[in-house]
């Protein structure tokens, strides 16, 4: 669900991006080369963060880690290493 | 491609997509109002003039005297401009507010202005040289007299008679008496001075030398002169004689020297006084030399621009026809449609300037020629048509790839470039010269400068999107930033951490989620990140090269249709769109496919990741017919229907071969055998009747010659073995050129993972090496190997890296995306225009 909701989301601010864009950044948004600009830009952007978020959907291999760096990370970004 | 993007229809459109709309005007202009007409086209710079005269040579040319005039004077005015960089001036040239184009009286004027201005600077030059001339004969006496004193002191003991005055003058004769010559010679002939001197007096000279301390200067080319001072002492008349003729011949200068030491002072006190006199009288011309250029430095540039307009009027109407019988000029120009109003007006300010009552008037062409292309791009569009133009020239109302380079361009740099870091330096990089833009555009930086100016708004782009993919990346300077919080957390306790010196989290049961923009910022710190980033990178890289090369076939559908070839678009573009679809398309839905049925949380064993196939090798074997062995669990394919429709893809694909190659050919075949018989020649006939002022009415026939004869396309002369060859290799090359290009577009992961790479190591061996050092060295440490840190950062990173990213994206630009629909075979259009004429690009 959460996945769908972020998949919308993205997607939704894109074609916002293509839609408004002309109209909220430049006073000629029915020139053809402003429109062509946004509506490239957002198909782009849209595009290469669906890849980037879809290759993390579903990781098929997890971050090898080091001590270390464990250690780093629980201090740092609060991910405690449980006792035991 | 939807109509939406079809704007080439739309006249009052300020695209780019299509080339602008050309007609042929003709141009009947009156003499008296000719050059002021040409004069206010070259101002506004919207025609390009087509030689009418070409097989005339330069030299018979109606309008070669006024070219020959405007030659002398632009002779005159680098003469004096060459002057003016002698004394320290450096002459610029104009780069705004240009004077007008001067009337032919006007540079009568200007033109005894510069004849006097150069005939002065002549003048003075060779007094100049006069004046020096005699401040080195007599700078060099001074030398000849002081010198020779430590001479004569060592031999007045011998005897010497101290009433003589030297033996360069009627010396009386004295039995036992020794004579001299005294004078300078070059250093580099002193030596054979002297062997010959002791040559042709058997030994019985006695030669003493000393070098000239002062530097003197050659009065002809003001290099420096190093010499000597010499005197001679020698015995007999006919000795004397010998030795002035050697003197004369190795180009020594006699002086005359006293041999009395109160007579040598007189005399050097003389000389000095006339060198003093001498000195103030080459200031005094110097003085007046640097008036004159002065004067005409101020006035130099405009004289320059304005000669240069009226040579390039004079070269325009050389162009032009001239037609005794009704007495005008005819000339013939391409001009953009929509600018047809902008000339109209000029030609009638060209007759109204003269007072003319008869207008200059043109007529627009029907022709079968091929117009110029002319694009009209803004400051933005600029720098992007010029990359596409460096390919070659779109053919006229070709589809124009330069209006999705403004986008796919930049965004393709920053796939290969992503780094929030090196984004952001870019980024403000073009933005300054953006904001900056119009002072930096008066800025003569010389070519390297100009280019990168000229690219401002590709650089501010390259940056933005840079900053955009590096984000994603998680990238700065090889560092990254936990934004939205880690979505991997440590399961395992403290015992195991202790223990292992490397742990691999296990995804299945140690992801919370999704990472909702970019890369986890853990993957940074993981020792197996490559792994993890090229699989997603060349997946990246190969979705958006096919997207890409999709696109670039699809446009050639934009042509054949407003070209009006619509069975090319079934010949053609299907068949094409079908092979990259079916073979690569496909390729790209496996990917996304496995990204989204492959999961570490699944029930089904057979969609656990152990048992992930090779979307590569799932293709070969597709292409192979092979089928592979499933491990335990796993299932072979990734859906139920796979092996059939890979089949059915494949069929359709392979038979997509033939369709391009016979489908073309076939169809011209069918074509020609269905055309009436023979072509019809259509004579291009102009038939102009113009009413001159004595009422009379003279008919002027524009004779074949100077229009192309005929009605047809270039293909339909085309013999039929030609297009099956050309179809041929067009088929091969299309085929084989999908897979090289698609493996092509793996560029953009393999400079993206170099780029980061580089980045790490520099940040590993630099500036880790700075923050590792302890006290307070360490703080003055850090201070300078952050500076080391930051020049590497932007020499190699940026700069370098850069440069190199740019030319990837160029190539995939050029040869990946417009070879699937990008002709380039126009010319482009250059119209006579005078700002092209006087903006010079200086080579620093």
């Amino acid at each position: 669900m959460e996945v769908f909701l972020t998949i919308v989301f993205f997607t939704i601010f894109w074609a916002a991006v293509a839609k408004y864009g002309p109209i909220l950044f430049t006073k000629q948004p029915h020139d053809d080369l402003v429109r062509c600009i946004f509506l490239l830009t957002a198909v782009v952007c849209w595009l290469f963060w669906l890849c980037c978020y879809l290759a993390q959907l579903n990781p098929l291999l997890g971050p090898k880690l080091n001590g270390n760096t464990i250690r780093i990370i629980a201090s740092s970004w609060g991910n405690p290493i449980k006792e035991g | 491609m939807s109509k939406w993007w079809s704007c080439g229809s739309n006249q009052e459109s300020n695209s780019i997509f299509r080339s602008e709309v050309m007609s042929l005007v003709q141009m009947y202009l009156q003499p008296e109002a000719a050059y002021d007409t040409i004069a206010a086209l070259g101002e506004v710079g919207c025609v390009q003039f087509r030689d009418l005269n070409a097989k005339i040579n330069a030299q018979q040319r109606k309008f070669i005297g006024e070219v020959r005039r405007c030659d002398e004077l632009e002779r005159r005015i680098r003469y004096v401009t060459a002057e003016l960089n002698k004394e320290g001036h450096k002459v610029l040239d104009l780069m705004d507010d240009f004077p007008p184009a001067p009337q032919p009286r006007e540079i009568i004027d200007l033109e005894l202005h510069l004849e006097k201005t150069e005939t002065e600077i002549l003048e003075l030059a060779a007094n100049n040289v006069n004046l020096q001339t005699s401040y080195l004969e007599l700078s060099e006496m001074i030398q000849v007299l002081e010198r020779t004193d430590q001479f004569f002191s060592d031999q007045e003991s011998h005897n010497f008679d101290l009433n003589k005055m030297g033996t360069h003058r009627d010396p009386e004769k004295s039995n036992g008496h020794l004579g001299f010559v005294a004078g300078v010679i070059s250093r580099e002939r002193e030596y054979a001075f002297e062997r010959m001197l002791w040559r042709i007096s058997r030994g019985n000279v006695f030669v003493r030398r000393c070098d000239v301390d002062v530097a003197l200067t050659d009065p002809k080319t003001g290099n420096v002169l190093h010499k000597s001072v010499f005197v001679v002492f020698f015995q007999g008349d006919q000795l004397q004689a010998r030795i002035r003729k050697v003197c004369t011949g190795f180009h020594a200068h006699m002086y005359p020297c006293p041999s009395s030491h109160s007579e040598r002072q007189e005399m050097v006190k003389n000389v000095r006084t006339r060198l003093e006199d001498l000195q103030v009288i080459i200031n005094q011309t110097s003085d007046h030399r640097t008036c004159v250029l002065q004067a005409a430095l101020k006035q130099l540039p405009t004289w320059s621009a304005m000669v240069k307009k009226m040579k390039g009027i004079y070269h325009t109407l050389n162009l032009f026809n001239v037609d005794l019988g009704s007495k005008c000029l005819i000339g013939e120009g391409w001009v953009p449609k929509r600018e047809l109003e902008l000339v109209e007006v000029a030609l009638a300010a060209g007759s109204a300037s003269v007072g003319s009552t008869v207008p200059s008037f043109i007529n627009v062409l029907d022709t079968k020629k091929e117009p110029p292309t002319h694009f009209r791009t803004n400051k933005f569009t600029r720098g992007f048509q010029n990359l596409i133009d460096a390919y070659g020239i779109a053919g006229y109302r070709e589809v124009n790839p330069g209006l999705y380079t403004c986008i796919t361009f930049p965004f393709l740099f920053a796939v290969m470039f992503g780094d929030m870091g090196h984004g952001t330096i870019l980024f403000l990089l073009g933005l300054w010269m953006v904001i900056d833009e119009k002072r930096l555009s008066k800025k003569r930086g010389g070519e390297i400068w100009n280019i990168f100016f000229a690219g401002r708004y590709i650089i501010m782009l390259m940056g933005l999107f840079a900053m955009y993919t590096g984000f994603h990346y998680n990238d700065i300077f090889s560092k990254s930033i936990n934004v939205f919080g880690t979505r991997w957390v440590n399961v395992y306790n403290r015992t195991t951490v202790l223990t292992n010196p490397t742990l691999q989290l296990n995804p299945s049961v140690a992801t919370r989620g999704v990472y909702p923009m970019g890369i986890d910022p853990i993957w940074q710190s993981a020792s197996n990140k490559i792994i993890f980033l090229n699989t997603y990178k060349m997946k990246l890289s190969i979705i958006f090269g096919v997207l890409h090369m999709v696109f670039g076939v699809c446009m050639s559908v934009e042509n054949f249709v407003f070209f009006k070839k619509y069975a090319y678009i079934i010949l053609q573009f299907v068949p094409q769109v079908l092979f990259l679809l079916l073979m690569f398309g496909y390729m790209c839905f496996m990917m996304f496919y496995k990204w989204v049925k492959y999961s570490p949380t699944t029930d089904v064993e057979a969609d656990t990741p152990g048992c992930a196939p090779s979307v590569l090798i799932m293709f070969i074997d597709m292409v192979l017919f092979k089928t592979e062995t499933a491990l335990p669990g796993c299932d072979v394919n990734m859906f139920p229907i796979q092996k059939n429709l890979e089949m059915i893809f494949l069929v359709v694909a392979l038979l997509c071969i033939p369709w391009i190659l016979l489908g073309k050919p076939l169809y011209i075949k069918y074509q020609r055998r269905n055309r009436p018989a023979g072509p019809v020649e259509e004579v291009d006939e102009i038939v102009e009747k113009i009413e001159v002022t004595t009422g009379k009415e003279i008919i002027i026939t524009e004779v074949a010659e100077a229009h192309e004869s005929g009605g047809h396309s270039e293909e339909d002369d085309e013999p039929m073995s030609e297009i099956w060859i050309h179809q041929a290799i067009h088929t091969i090359e299309y085929i084989l050129s999908t897979i090289s290009h698609t493996a092509s577009y793996l560029r953009l992961w393999a400079l993206s993972l170099a780029h980061a790479q580089l980045s790490e190591v520099l940040w590993t061996m630099v500036l880790a090496m700075g923050l590792q050092m302890n006290g307070y060295v360490g703080a003055i440490g850090l201070f300078f190997i952050f500076a080391v840190w930051e020049f590497f950062t932007i020499a190699i990173m940026v700069m370098m890296e850069g440069l190199s990213a740019f030319l990837h994206t160029l190539r995939l630009h050029w040869v990946e995306f417009m070879s699937k629909f990008y002709v380039g075979n126009g010319y482009p259009f250059t119209p006579f225009s005078f700002k092209d004429i006087l903006i010079v690009v200086e080579d620093d």
